[in-house]
């Protein structure tokens, strides 16, 4: 039998070119469109179209976000709320810290409510009515963009 | 003088071994923080409590009132400006009623007036965002204009 010389062996080395080429191209890609603003987005919250909603000119100070979910719970604080008692009392904690640790006035705190389209009108009405007892004003109602017309007609 | 031997030169390889590691690391650390953030918008609204505005100067303009009437299911029945119904399509001849009666014609959006929407307690609020959308603006040639900017919801009633 025939033994053949070991010394011709060679390492065998794949291109690694187009993977790196590649690599890039997504880390470029993610690099571009990654956001680190802390938006606050809820899944349980879908928000009622507008070709109106564009986003805020300039980014508000400090404000607060309440969802209201389909299902008549109210999301603050990363907390699910079930009742309005417990979203004012926890409100109230809030407005609390502002008056104690900030010199901010609670007049100029913005709401954002980030009600779900099927939630209840009345709802969103009676969380502005709280706030208004707590003497918030400024208000933001959020609604998605859409591209198409949502009044109807063309 | 003596040459150097350029018979033996190496050829020299590139370690890319800590490279790829560290794009990979990358790589994985942009796809996790990666989040979807869909475009989302605000309306504006200031509503000080029924005590404090009562205390301001009361408005020259009269204000105007949006009805919103819902059925059992919060769909939505029918709208009335004031006393005035509007059938098909409500939002849109909304629109229509508050460009003629503020008088939009190419100027700017009055600020001065006011709009108190009246809603259902059970409609969705998906009308109630129709309505302020058709109050407080329209898109025409691409261009946003703007109509009412203080819009604020009725008081409900007491329980």
């Amino acid at each position: 039998m025939r033994i053949r010389p070991k010394t011709d062996t060679k390492i065998a080395e794949g291109d690694l070119t187009p993977m790196i080429d590649m690599t890039f191209q997504l880390i470029a890609f993610f690099m571009l469109v990654i956001n680190f603003s802390e938006v606050e987005q809820d899944q349980r919250v879908q928000l009622p179209a507008s070709e109106l909603a564009k986003p805020p000119s300039s980014p508000y100070e400090q404000p607060f976000t309440i969802h209201l979910t389909r299902n008549d719970q109210y999301l603050f604080g990363g907390a699910t709320l079930s009742q309005l008692s417990l979203l004012e009392s926890a409100l109230l904690k809030e407005t609390q810290i502002i008056k104690r640790h900030t010199s901010k006035k609670i007049e100029e705190v913005t709401i954002i409510i980030r009600a779900d389209e099927n939630a209840k009108t009345g709802q969103v009405q009676e969380v502005i009515q709280i706030c208004q007892k707590l003497k918030f004003e400024k208000f933001a109602l959020r609604g998605k963009y859409s591209d198409i017309p949502t009044l109807g007609g063309s | 003088m003596k040459l150097r031997n350029t018979e033996h030169r190496e050829t020299i390889v590139l370690q890319m071994t800590p490279m790829i590691d560290i794009v990979f690391q990358l790589l994985v650390f942009f796809v996790f923080t990666f989040k979807i953030v869909l475009p989302e918008g605000d309306f504006s609204i200031r509503m000080p409590s029924a005590s404090a505005s009562t205390t301001s100067q009361p408005s020259e303009t009269p204000l105007l009132k949006v009805r919103l009437i819902a059925n059992d299911e919060g769909e939505l029945v029918s709208v009335q400006l004031g006393d005035i119904p509007l059938q098909d399509q409500p939002f849109l001849e909304l629109q229509t009623q508050i460009r003629s009666l503020i008088g939009d014609a190419g100027g700017p959006g009055s600020t001065e007036q006011e709009v108190e929407i009246e809603a259902d307690y059970h409609l969705k609020y998906r009308y109630a965002m129709n309505a302020i959308t058709a109050i407080t603006g329209y898109i025409e040639n691409g261009e946003q204009h703007k109509l009412v900017e203080r819009v604020r919801f009725a008081p409900l009633p007491d329980k």
